[in-house]
């Protein structure tokens, strides 16, 4: 019998964010009381964050497999053959309630911990992106918050070494309470040298390391089960420190002790630990595993086992080593200053027991603390759509040069290259297109080939219409790597949403994601890892949802990529797709008339395909020579970015209404080509079945001429993108 | 031309610089560990940029006192060619190679872009492919490149033609003194400097401004 000095009472029961009935269904499961330690190790095991409980039913109808998926979501990261011997390994995991409450460290370990995931397979990072909202840009908390996740990232980032390639940043009032930090990682494997955390074989040693253990982080994962209220800041000590130059010492130390042969298992510390890593060893392999706590590497004095199975210290693995290479091992470790200690062993009892000062702590059925978390079917109500909001219900503006200027300096529409200038973006020399395109893109190192990779999401349109919004995020990935000229070939998920308790919040959820699951089918771009936060409200009032897509897609020759900079004077502009005629939740709408209504755009997914299929071909016979798709802000946005990325060019087009300037159907492109060659793509594109049609030229004499309506000179069009960030975060314009 | 790359703990870019190194001169760098005691037979050591011990202390400085530094710094006197480039920089400074010190950035940000450097001196190891007054184009990626000397140190390097990059056309990224992005010291065998020319060598990079750069080796 273990002893139980600690009485579990109700208090502590809820303070560890188990309801009555989940602690109930533990206690039947091991016949007796928890101790402490047992209960928190539980409560980490169960809580939302580890266990998927609310979200899994829903998860579960995702498409997960290809002809290219060599690991699917259940491991640290997905896998994906990339040809030539080569895998890409890759995750985006959110970060969001660390981030609020300590933003430059919750950022930092975001970074490190999704790092960690993808270098734990065996990969090599090669990309990292994010994905930021934050609130209303006037809310007194905003610019701190900005400044703070910004730097964190850029911190951990820069100095472990990974070039920074791409991500979003956007404002909205409803995320005043909760931020999002939604943070991505890619990294290059052989295909055969793919390591797994699934344990194998009784008797083996159960190795730590990496950094010591402290009292940093405990219940961090169980903080990101609940919802905030205006005390979110005594919640400060539960979020983690990082350490970007242990991470890059382990990343090292592990990549060597990888090639050594001497790894059967590893498995990160990231969420819960100790306790997760060693049960996800464990369970998976179908073995025991026992734990001697005194052998842990501490940084402070006196911890308990309570303390040590909840610690979230970071830069921690977990391995199970082949004994006869335990001393190379160690080696390996102690050349880059790491702590390593055998801490444990596998055993063939299934039960997963900690001993600290020679008692026995905890002593659990190992599988069940995982497969059998509670798992939840919550009742969910579908939300209604808003009616289309029909064009001529829009009027046009007053001055259109104004409102083009406006719409170009908003916060939501302004270059972001405030933020990316503080990421490495350049570190590897293998960076082919840095932030400010269509999506980032790095070469693979030794070949002709290369990687796109791009996160994606519109929140206004998952908030009006869930269904059509997660669709539209899929949608937005896979033409922003077709853009550039990429095969998409799959998708890390990030899905940040309420609390699912709430039948509207979590009808919110499943629409959403049946539309991933409806777009990731249609354009075969499976979902290979992901992650879900629920929660994210404070006081009641909830972000919009936002399923962050994180999409990788493969260039078979560099050479053949394409960009958004306008490249010569007197070259065709044409629009792929036909122009638009949907206002509904555009950023026109929200910008210059100041109204958030009406249906998103609808995505039609055979149009999508067949749209981009074509786009991809005209790069790769070298047909067009600058593509942009058309997303936020339209057409008119589309053309002012490809005339600013050129920094001496524009675009010289037709006489357009707003509608046509503004609205932002989606499948549309915007690609220019010699204007000898503007018939025949117009021609294939019809033999195809697709709309194309001339616009309009390259011009040297302006960054943006509409006939007749206005005409706006790069340097006016570059002060007001470039303007709005540096102005508002209080820095001297670059 | 053999060189040698030196690796500590927390440096990040001794790949691109290798590989700068080898694609130009043909020959790959030994990666040399900070705890060896002696450099093998080289022409060139080159102290590459990154985080070495997470520029927790004062940038550089851990490193600067590494047991390989005692040997770069006997053959540095004894005219070994050094390059230290960002945190290399840092580090040779640090090491007493080179004189002053780098200050965090004046903007108090890390910053990742393209600057334009002149070359104001085309007689050393590094840039004698230059033209005197080429503008060329390369990428910083730093939070602590504020050089700043004292005055006699300054004019001593003004005089000599001792700064051998400066940023031009107003891309000063951290507030450097005079505009300084790289020394060279009094012998003319060492040289640091903030910007990474072996992030601009070849077409991926947008152009290939900093070959010739390296190219100087060949020639040195």
């Amino acid at each position: 019998m273990i002893p139980n000095d600690i009485k579990i009472t109700p208090e502590l029961i809820a303070q560890h964010g188990l309801k009555p009935d989940e602690y109930e269904r533990f206690r039947k499961l091991i016949g007796r009381d928890p101790t402490i330690t047992e209960l928190g190790i539980v409560s980490a095991m169960w809580n939302e964050h580890c266990s998927y409980k609310s979200s899994k039913k829903w998860l579960k109808t995702l498409p997960t497999t290809g002809p290219k998926v060599i690991q699917g979501p259940g491991e640290n990261a997905g896998v994906v053959d990339i040809g030539d011997g080569q895998a890409v390994i890759f995750k985006m995991e959110s970060h969001n309630h660390p981030s609020f409450i300590e933003p430059y460290q919750g950022a930092a370990t975001g970074v490190g911990g999704i790092l960690r995931d993808v270098f734990t397979m065996g990969a090599r990072p090669v990309a990292a992106l994010n994905a930021l909202r934050f609130g209303s840009p006037d809310h007194p908390r905003t610019r701190h918050l900005v400044s703070g996740v910004v730097a964190g990232i850029g911190g951990y980032g820069n100095s472990f070494g990974v070039p920074t390639l791409g991500g979003e940043v956007n404002f909205h009032p409803r995320y005043n309470g909760n931020i999002l930090v939604n943070a991505m990682a890619v990294g290059l494997a052989d295909a055969d040298k793919i390591f797994y955390s699934k344990a194998e074989g009784v008797g083996l040693p159960v190795v730590y390391l990496g950094a010591k253990t402290g009292r940093d982080g405990i219940h961090g994962a169980t903080m990101a089960s609940a919802e905030f209220d205006d005390k979110a800041e005594e919640k400060r000590p539960t979020v983690q420190v990082g350490d970007p130059f242990t991470e890059k010492c382990l990343l090292e130390a592990c990549l060597e002790l990888m090639a050594s042969g001497a790894v059967i298992a590893i498995q990160d510390m990231g969420a819960a630990g100790l306790t997760c890593s060693a049960v996800e060893m464990g369970a998976k392999g179908d073995l025991g595993i026992e734990l001697d706590l005194d052998k842990v590497p501490c940084r402070e004095d006196g911890m308990t086992a309570y303390e040590m199975m909840l610690s979230e210290s970071q830069e921690r693995m977990l391995m199970v080593l082949r004994p006869e290479k335990e001393k190379e091992a160690e080696a390996i470790f102690r050349k880059w200053g790491l702590d390593f200690a055998i801490v444990g062993e596998t055993t063939n009892t299934l039960r997963f027991v900690i001993k600290h000062g020679g008692e026995v702590k905890a002593d659990l059925p190992i599988k069940e603390l995982g497969d059998q978390a509670p798992e939840y079917d919550r009742p969910w109500v579908a939300p209604n759509a808003p009616p289309v909001l029909k064009a001529d219900a829009v009027p046009a503006p007053n001055d259109l040069k104004a409102a083009i200027l406006k719409i170009l300096s908003s916060p939501d529409m302004s270059s972001r290259r405030w933020v990316w200038e503080q990421y490495d973006h350049l570190i590897q020399s293998n960076s082919a297109q840095i932030p400010g395109g269509d999506a980032g893109v790095l070469r693979i190192e030794g070949t002709p080939k290369g990687l796109a990779v791009s996160t994606d999401v519109t929140p206004r349109y998952v908030e009006a219409d869930p269904y059509e919004g997660g669709k539209q995020a899929v949608a937005e990935c896979w033409r922003n790597l077709t853009a550039v000229g990429a095969d998409p070939i799959a998708v890390t998920d990030n899905l940040n949403f309420g609390n699912p308790e709430k039948p509207e919040i979590m009808g919110t959820f499943v629409r959403a994601i049946e539309g991933i699951g409806e777009a990731c089918r249609a354009l075969d771009f499976p979902v290979v890892s992901g992650n879900v936060s629920l929660y994210n409200e404070t006081n009641g009032q909830a972000i919009l949802p936002t399923p962050a897509i994180g999409g990788v897609g493969l260039l078979p020759d560099l050479g053949k990529m394409a960009t958004l900079a306008l490249k010569a004077e007197g070259e065709a502009v044409l629009l792929l797709g036909g122009h638009g005629t949907h206002l509904g939740q555009s950023i026109y709408l929200r910008e210059i008339l100041g109204r958030e209504e009406g249906s998103p755009p609808p995505v039609d997914l055979t149009r999508e395909k067949r749209h981009g299929d074509l786009i991809r071909s005209f790069i790769r016979s070298g047909q067009v020579t600058a593509v942009h798709d058309i997303s936020d802000g339209g057409l008119a946005s589309a053309l002012i970015e490809m005339a600013l990325a050129s920094k001496t060019l524009g675009a010289s087009i037709v006489a357009l209404d707003h509608v046509a300037l503004f609205a932002e159907d989606q499948a549309r492109y915007v690609v220019t080509c010699p204007a000898r060659e503007a018939a025949k793509i117009i021609t294939q594109a019809h033999v195809k079945g697709v709309d194309v049609i001339r616009i309009g030229m390259v011009t040297d004499k302006a960054g943006l001429i509409v006939e007749g309506a206005a005409s706006i000179s790069l340097d006016e069009l570059r002060a007001a993108h470039e303007g709005w960030f540096p102005a508002y975060m209080g820095a001297k314009a670059a | 031309m053999k060189s040698a790359v030196i690796l500590f703990p927390g440096i990040n870019r001794e790949r691109d610089m290798a590989r700068a190194l080898e694609a130009v001169t043909g020959h790959k760098p030994a990666i040399v560990w900070h705890t060896e005691t002696t450099l093998p037979k080289v022409d060139l050591v080159a102290v590459p940029g990154g985080f070495s011990y997470g520029d927790y202390l004062r940038c550089g400085a851990i490193a600067a006192r590494s047991p390989i530094m005692a040997d770069i710094r006997a053959k540095a006197a004894r005219g070994l060619k050094v390059l230290g480039v960002c945190n290399g920089f840092q580090i040779i400074t640090e090491a007493g190679l080179l004189p002053g010190a780098l200050l965090r950035n004046s903007g108090l940000k890390f910053v990742c872009r393209e600057v334009k450097l002149k070359v104001e001196n085309t007689r050393t190891f590094f840039t004698n492919r230059m033209k005197q007054g080429d503008v060329v184009r390369c990428p910083v990626a730093h939070g602590e490149g504020n050089y700043i000397c004292d005055a006699e140190t300054l004019k001593a390097l003004e005089d000599n033609g001792r700064v051998v990059f400066r940023y031009a056309e107003g891309t000063n990224p951290n507030g450097a003194m005079s505009d300084i992005a790289g020394i060279v010291n009094e012998a003319g065998n060492v040289i640091g400097m903030m910007p990474h020319p072996e992030n601009m060598i070849e077409p991926l990079h947008g152009n290939t401004d900093c070959r010739p750069l390296f190219e100087s080796l060949l020639a040195a």
